[in-house]
């Protein structure tokens, strides 16, 4: 359901804390976070931080982790590999949702507005709750199902360009930047897969060693599992990793055409 | 325990090409949906006989009338325009990030272009004789 406004215990309030750069930093840039803590009672706020860039990594999570370590340590927010290959610091950033070790600060114009990817069940600060978007992931079954047991001497074989076409979609980390930018997957995404999971489906259905394509493409022909895809594009102009979700979801559409004009 | 927040969307979310091409083309469908009922009375009025039909004529060639017809066809040229974009992407072509960015550009300058020749051609040009 199309709900514009957040729900009465979402709105953020002002009662935002600033912390300011002390005197004489010379070259400071700042930072407004979504912060939410669970144990206060209170609505989310939005805090500003002052950082000294002198002193400062170049990379959005840089700053988060030096806010954390010198101005505020209950922020709250996931990150590991910082190289951009986990996922876990994926949020929203100017807008456009991504990994903050990949989004340089100084790609950004003005002030650093951070908030956690949109339209989730908030934990605290940054971190929101993925158990959907993990189920999701799991209701199209992602992995190899044969029918055909495995050649007794060697692995199941690929031609170089069978393998070619599953390269990019088996690249995507999970991160959900995708998912949480589409507008579809905001308002129906109870019922809709969203585009991290319906990229998943389209690889196994596209992988040559898989024997369940005609079960994979029953599990999507719904209304709403697959076809609340509008080809906003969202999703693509997201991902960190450069993939194409919405390509991928355009090609599972044409193969349930294709199979029902067969 | 205490329900989690929901975090901002559509609120914060950068409102890019793509998001405005997808919300313009629903718009435009609504009011193409809307005109349909005026293009409707205006058969109706055609086929009960020329006193109804010369007051529809009156009413859609007043101020309103011509303000809400410029702006269906602006809607018709954007809705048909893009239409055709959606149709290209069922195909599966176009669907890169560099295509989708031109096309988008390419539909907005072609809107201009295909709702000012029909505006010229309905209220500039003269009835042909």
């Amino acid at each position: 359901m199309v709900q514009l406004r957040l729900p009465e215990n979402s709105r953020i309030n002002r009662n935002g804390k600033v912390h300011k750069a002390p005197d004489g930093t010379t070259n400071v840039r700042t930072f407004k976070v979504y912060r939410y803590d669970p144990d206060s009672g209170e609505n989310p706020r939005v805090d500003t931080f002052e950082v000294d860039m002198d002193s400062c990594g170049p990379m959005v999570l840089d700053a988060l982790i030096k806010i954390k370590n010198e101005l505020d340590p209950s922020l709250t927010f996931r990150r590991s590999c910082r190289e951009g290959i986990c996922g876990s610091c994926a949020m929203n950033i100017e807008g456009m949702n991504t990994l903050a070790c990949t989004k340089s600060c100084s790609d950004v114009k003005g002030d650093v507005k951070i908030y956690p990817l949109p339209h989730m069940p908030v934990v605290k600060d940054l971190v929101p709750d993925l158990t959907q978007f993990y189920a999701q992931y799991a209701a199209v079954k992602p992995w190899l199902q044969s029918r055909t047991p495995a050649p007794p001497d060697h692995e199941r074989l690929q031609e170089p360009e069978e393998q070619e076409k599953i390269d990019r979609p088996s690249a995507c980390i999970l991160c959900a930047c995708c998912s949480t930018s589409c507008p579809s997957y905001w308002w129906n995404g109870d019922r809709y897969l969203g585009p991290a999971a319906l990229l998943a489906a389209y690889r196994w259905i596209i992988d040559s060693r898989d024997d369940a394509t005609g079960e994979r493409l029953d599990a999507l022909e719904d209304p709403f599992r697959l076809y609340r895809c509008h080809t906003i594009m969202n999703c693509t102009e997201a991902c960190p990793k450069d993939l194409n979700p919405a390509k991928a979801i355009a090609g599972i559409k044409r193969m349930m055409a294709e199979r029902e004009h067969a | 325990m205490r329900q989690r927040p929901l975090s901002p969307h559509i609120g914060v979310y950068k409102f890019g090409y793509t998001m405005a091409t997808s919300i313009v083309h629903r718009a435009t469908g609504i009011v193409l949906s809307v005109g349909l009922i005026a293009l409707t009375y205006w058969l109706i009025a055609a086929a009960s006989g020329p006193e109804s039909y010369t007051s529809a004529v009156t009413v859609l060639a007043g101020g309103l009338g011509q303000f809400l017809i410029g702006g269906w066809l602006f809607a018709f040229s954007y809705h048909l325009l893009n239409g055709l974009r959606h149709l290209n992407w069922d195909l599966g072509r176009g669907l890169e990030k560099a295509e989708a960015r031109g096309s988008a550009t390419i539909v907005v300058v072609a809107t201009l272009l295909l709702a000012g020749a029909f505006i010229y051609a309905a209220f500039f040009a003269g009835v042909p004789r």
